[in-house]
């Protein structure tokens, strides 16, 4: 094998680079997620409350609280910013979200219909309803990308997607407008929020999280062809159809149990997606693995980060993602060139 | 495609556009009319005639002339001026999905609109005027974050307006979160953008505002459509790509900032009535005049169920013009795939 070309090895040497940095930035913020609180603990005492747990108070704030807040944060961060990733690559379309599929219009319909008509509240309530809403939204609009069995075309599916959120905004805002609890319990949901979230909702997405991961990683390679466009893609072996559907259901579960675990989380599919592009290249191989590591210590930042915004209460971490990574974005964007 | 020619100025003209505005214009004023005619307190046509004309019941004049009448107007100037704004950002933008909101505007005049009620208590007129403030500082910001060597590509902008837009959307979020329930329930209400109460003193000023802004989108059209083939091609056919870009963002901001200031921000108007004025039109440019006359049919329409499917409650005109255009537009989009398989 002959030497590699200098672009190719300085841009394989800035990968390394920054898959590196990626690792220790989420060291960091789980460090920082498990002893930063109302009640702080010191790092020594948290890493004793993990190996050698006694009953102290410590140990049952790490243990029973702040782990798996902090594991539910690394799962919804990399569940949003994978399926951002896979969204974008699949219309081909920079601007596309995973919210442009219905699946926060979804949910939300789900939920504040759910309070209105029976009154009942809590995390619990929320969590099948909105991932029920958020499958029954998605898989809409695929249906509408595909009707009468025309392939799914990116701009379609984009448009079928922003008719289908439109719609079942509309119904949020008649509801919430007609009734006053629902919407506000409505308004704290829909700010996104990890708090009060302990092991069993981390436990109930869990496997829908790990399958959509998987079905991501696998439609990864076709959906690199398919960039070149439908034809030329299948030229090269991937099928368009089986690819579209697949990354569609790896879309909806990752953000269907995304948005049924911590509320409607914006800003992460869409900008860290965007920002790996920046830094690796639109390689579809790359921008995955990256964004897979850098959603989550945003999510994990912009939640700990929360936790001591405004003293006494907590602010909610879909607010925080928004407020800390647009301003990195926009500097970001105004730096380089993007590939779009 | 035809030329129309008068004296030395001669147009091209595709007769399909043509037949499309003429319908969507046709539809408008028949809306309109059924508008201004029929409601709940005039039982006949007759009657609300008379009272148009200054006759008869003094109370059936007063619901005519000073209620349905500037209503209906207000929503056909609201609704260009959104047809209009969202035709010229989605050829700056190069993308279906490129609307107002993609430069932040829409998000920034909620941020101050929902800071006037929330912070402030503010009146109706001080909202609007928030809103106004708000909106067009975040257009402001976006533009000069977006450009770079003297200029501004579309691509950079909609990136741009995009983080701006997410910090901002989080700042309302927060607004709602941290303030009472009333206070909170005044926004939410604005948001859902609405019509009701226009008076004549806000129609006046807002249409003639809008009609030299949709005359000014209309000359725009042309050199817009030659910038979608890209700045070097356009620049040979004697057109200043960036002066063209920063009149049609200016003139597209104040279109949009027009709409909200009146109605607050209707949603979707933007967004789907030049995709909806383009398949009908299959005009391959970006179609103002019949994006212009299909956000007008579309939110006067909306403007009619909103008052009457509930009556007497009255849903705000943003909650359906998204329901309404939502289900068109899927049915749109179903009827496209049959089409092309036959």
């Amino acid at each position: 094998m002959t030497a590699a070309p200098p672009r190719a090895r300085s841009r394989r040497r800035r990968r390394a680079l920054v898959m590196l940095a990626a690792f220790g930035l989420l060291a960091v913020a789980v460090a920082a997620s498990l002893s930063v609180g109302s009640r702080p603990v010191p790092l020594d005492e948290v890493w004793r409350a993990l190996a050698d747990p006694d009953g102290s108070v410590a140990t049952s704030i790490v243990r029973g609280q702040r782990l798996p807040r902090t594991l539910l944060a690394l799962e919804v961060g990399a569940a949003l910013g994978v399926a951002g990733a896979v969204m974008q690559a699949l219309t081909r379309n920079p601007l596309a979200d995973p919210g442009i599929l219905g699946v926060n219009a979804g949910a939300s319909l789900a939920v504040v219909a759910a309070v209105a008509l029976s009154g009942f509240v809590g995390i619990w309530f929320y969590l099948w309803f909105a991932f029920a809403g958020a499958a029954i939204a998605a898989v809409a609009v695929y249906l509408l990308g595909t009707v009468a069995g025309a392939f799914a075309t990116p701009a379609r599916l984009a448009l079928g997607g922003v008719a289908v959120s439109a719609a079942a905004g509309s119904l949020v805002q008649t509801v919430i407008l007609t009734d006053q609890r629902a919407f506000n319990e409505f308004r704290f949901w829909a700010a996104g929020s990890l708090e009060g979230r302990r092991w069993g909702i981390l436990l109930a997405v869990t496997p829908f999280v790990v399958v959509g991961l998987l079905l991501a990683a696998a439609v990864a390679p076709a959906l690199n062809a398919l960039a070149l466009g439908a034809d030329a893609g299948a030229a090269l072996g991937a099928r368009p159809r089986l690819t579209a559907g697949g990354a569609m259901a790896a879309v909806t579960l990752l953000c269907g149990a995304a948005t049924a675990a911590a509320g409607p989380i914006g800003f992460v599919g869409l900008g860290v997606p965007l920002l790996a592009r920046a830094l690796v290249g639109p390689d579809q191989r790359w921008v995955g693995p990256v964004t897979l590591l850098y959603a989550p210590v945003l999510v994990l930042l912009a939640d700990v980060a929360g936790r001591r915004f405004v003293p006494g209460a907590e602010v909610q971490v879909g607010i925080v993602t928004a407020v800390v990574g647009g301003p990195v974005f926009v500097a970001i964007v105004r730096r380089r060139r993007v590939a779009t | 495609m035809s030329v129309a020619r008068l004296g030395r100025l001669s147009v091209r003209v595709r007769r399909r556009s043509v037949a499309v505005v003429a319908v969507l214009l046709a539809v408008t004023a028949a809306v309109g009319v059924a508008a201004v005619l029929s409601g709940e307190y005039t039982s006949t046509p007759a009657q609300a005639l008379d009272a148009l004309l200054g006759r008869g019941d003094v109370l059936a004049q007063v619901f005519v002339r000073e209620v349905r009448l500037p209503r209906a107007l207000a929503a056909v100037v609201v609704g260009a001026a959104l047809g209009a704004s969202g035709a010229i950002f989605q050829a700056i933008s190069g993308n279906p999905l490129g609307s107002p909101d993609i430069i932040g505007f829409t998000v920034g005049a909620a941020t101050g609109a929902v800071t006037t009620i929330v912070l402030f208590g503010g009146t109706p007129a001080q909202v609007a005027v928030g809103a106004l403030a708000g909106g067009s500082a975040t257009a402001a910001l976006v533009y000069l974050l977006a450009r770079r060597d003297g200029g501004v590509a579309g691509p950079r902008l909609v990136l741009v307006g995009v983080g701006v837009g997410a910090v901002l959307s989080a700042v309302n979020s927060l607004l709602l979160v941290r303030s009472s329930l009333a206070a909170a329930q005044t926004a939410a209400v604005w948001l859902a953008g609405s019509l009701n109460a226009m008076s004549w003193a806000t129609v006046t000023v807002a249409g003639s505002a809008g009609v030299l802004l949709c005359v000014l989108a209309t000359l725009l059209s042309r050199p817009l459509g030659l910038l979608v083939m890209g700045d070097e091609l356009a620049g040979g056919l004697g057109i200043r790509p960036q002066g063209v870009r920063a009149a049609s963002i200016g003139v597209g901001v104040a279109l949009v900032s027009l709409a909200t200031a009146i109605a607050g921000p209707i949603a979707f108007v933007a967004l789907a009535a030049p995709q909806l004025a383009r398949r009908l039109t299959r005009s391959p440019g970006p179609a103002v005049t019949a994006s212009m006359a299909m956000g007008a049919a579309l939110v006067l329409c909306c403007d009619q169920v909103a008052q009457r499917l509930f009556a007497p409650v009255q849903l705000p005109v943003g909650v359906v013009t998204g329901s309404l255009g939502g289900a068109y537009m899927i049915w749109l989009l179903t009827r496209e795939v049959r089409q092309r398989r036959r």
